[in-house]
């Protein structure tokens, strides 16, 4: 299976099952598509002559024996060979590698898209217990087998609302890390408000990486996010945010907002970010909502988004070459030290390596199926219970789910989120296609984002890139 | 002459040599490293 498309002046041609990424001139673009139709390599030929009748047959010969070639070498209209990789991971062993923690179902916002219903998970409010945490601690150590990192999430609700928690449970982590041979790396989500001092200190010694919830411009975010007054927080938790940053050095972070349907120009908040606050470390994603919601994104607003995601995705290159570049979460990929096949086709993780525990020490697939009785999987004191649920989230991966099977992009999503699945169709095998349709599109300008990079250095040492026509303009 | 390749992992040797499954779990995929230092 191939995908081919056209972006920013080039022609880019992904091989689907090698992974292989492919730059062409116009003719072997047409080539290698006439050659996906199912044409005979002479068909195609005739059919290029008739095409290009600018091309002599010299170039005919070298196009068709450079696609020969990359056949040859197993990089192009490869075929699936992976499906026994599928749950290979998982079936090895039950290890779990990473547990988050809702140390408070509770919140000092009142956001009102929250899919945890403003931290209560459609629940009761509570915090957890150092006893609790501790306990949590000691099941993710007793089921980790020999994996020596393991990752801890605080989140919630609000975590900071029970720092004190939070701060007892990494130092407990850190006393019994030597005896078991573990390394705990912490993370924190935050909505900034009780973003102190101390807590800054903290987090930028403790914690390797951070997500600072912020939506972009002050009416963007004082939209959804504000206080149980009804009052934005944009003026409280944006000089929180800098101070932090300000503070992190070279340790992960990043600014996570989310756009819906009001703010489907969501580029200027992340340029709001950059330009006006000074952060570097960026993401926007899209709300996950009701379909009957205000804010619920359209099938109208499609096409604004995908142009969204182009002109990140070609302002980026820009700032890249005035050496003041930006990360955008979704286009970080990594051609050559990225997942291997057995990774890209078995999925997250949830249900089995990685769970949620609530403040009350329930075990749940993941932070999006808390507090729904069906989705239980045990506690942390007697363990995971529902053996057949977690069955069931092993057979998680692009081979339980048909549609992803005629997906060119389903090297690089492993069959999705099964949350957002499941709230969508009822079914975590079941797919949410709006989603999917922007991941298809967030990938398509990551790969191209990857191909101006290489372009940019290959300038550097005085190499040409084939691209689709002299006049196309590129950033 | 008419194609550029970027260089990639090789997912067929990926494939052949199994999976170690010491990468992190992922809420991405896409955006994930390899964990394995021999790669």
């Amino acid at each position: 299976m191939i995908h081919q498309y056209k972006m920013n002046g080039y022609n880019i041609v992904l091989d689907v099952y090698s992974a292989s990424i492919h730059v062409t001139d116009d003719l072997a673009y047409d080539a290698i598509h006439l050659i996906d139709t199912g044409l005979s390599e002479e068909e195609a030929r005739a059919e290029l002559k008739k095409a290009h009748p600018e091309a002599s047959a010299q170039d005919l010969e070298d196009t068709f024996s450079d696609i020969d070639e990359l056949i040859a070498k197993k990089k192009l209209f490869t075929t699936d060979v992976y499906e026994k990789a599928a749950g290979y991971l998982k079936k090895q062993s039950t290890v779990v590698k990473a547990l988050c923690l809702l140390v408070a179902h509770t919140c000092n916002l009142n956001c009102s898209y929250c899919f945890a219903s403003q931290g209560k998970f459609h629940g009761g409010e509570g915090l957890m217990t150092f006893e609790t945490a501790k306990r949590a601690i000691d099941y993710l150590v007793e089921n980790s087998g020999s994996r020596h990192n393991l990752e801890v999430d605080f989140f919630g609700g609000e975590p900071l609302v029970n720092f004190d928690v939070c701060k007892k449970t990494v130092e407990y982590a850190r006393s019994i890390e030597k005896q078991h041979n573990k390394n705990f790396r912490f993370t924190l989500t935050t909505n900034g408000i009780n973003l102190t001092d101390e807590v800054i200190e903290w987090a930028n010694k403790e914690c390797y990486n951070v997500v600072l919830s912020l939506d972009g411009r002050k009416e963007v975010n004082d939209r959804f996010r504000v206080d149980r007054g009804g009052h934005g927080s944009y003026d409280k938790i944006v000089p929180n945010f800098q101070k932090f940053v300000s503070k992190r050095g070279d340790k992960s972070y990043y600014m996570r907002g989310t756009f819906s349907h009001f703010n489907t120009d969501f580029t200027n908040d992340i340029f709001h970010m950059a330009d006006d606050l000074g952060f570097s470390e960026l993401s926007m994603e899209p709300v996950v909502t009701d379909p009957s919601s205000p804010s619920a994104l359209t099938e109208d607003d499609l096409p604004t988004l995908y142009e969204q995601y182009e002109i990140l995705a070609k302002d980026m290159i820009r700032r890249e070459k005035d050496g003041k570049p930006i990360t955008f979460y979704h286009y970080m990929i990594d051609l050559q030290h990225g997942p291997c096949v057995y990774k890209r086709v078995s999925g997250c993780g949830s249900g089995t390596e990685y769970m949620a525990v609530t403040a009350w020490g329930d075990l749940y697939p993941c932070h999006q199926f808390v507090n729904d009785p069906k989705y239980r999987l045990g506690d942390i004191w007697k363990g995971v219970e529902r053996t057949d649920l977690r069955d069931e989230f092993k057979e998680c991966n692009v081979y339980s789910r048909p549609e992803c099977l005629k997906c060119w992009a389903r090297m690089y999503c492993a069959g999705g989120c099964a949350a957002n699945a499941y709230h969508a169709t009822g079914d975590i095998h079941g797919v949410y296609e709006y989603g999917c349709k922007l991941f298809r599109k967030r990938m398509e300008c990551a790969l191209m984002l990857k191909i101006a990079e290489a372009e940019m250095q290959q300038n550097g040492e005085g190499v040409a890139m084939p691209h689709a026509n002299a006049a196309a303009v590129r950033c | 002459k008419h194609i550029m390749t970027l260089e990639t992992r090789d997912m067929a040797k990926s494939y052949e040599n199994g999976g170690c499954g010491e990468c992190q779990t992922s809420c991405g995929i896409a955006n994930q490293k390899c964990e394995n230092k021999n790669n």
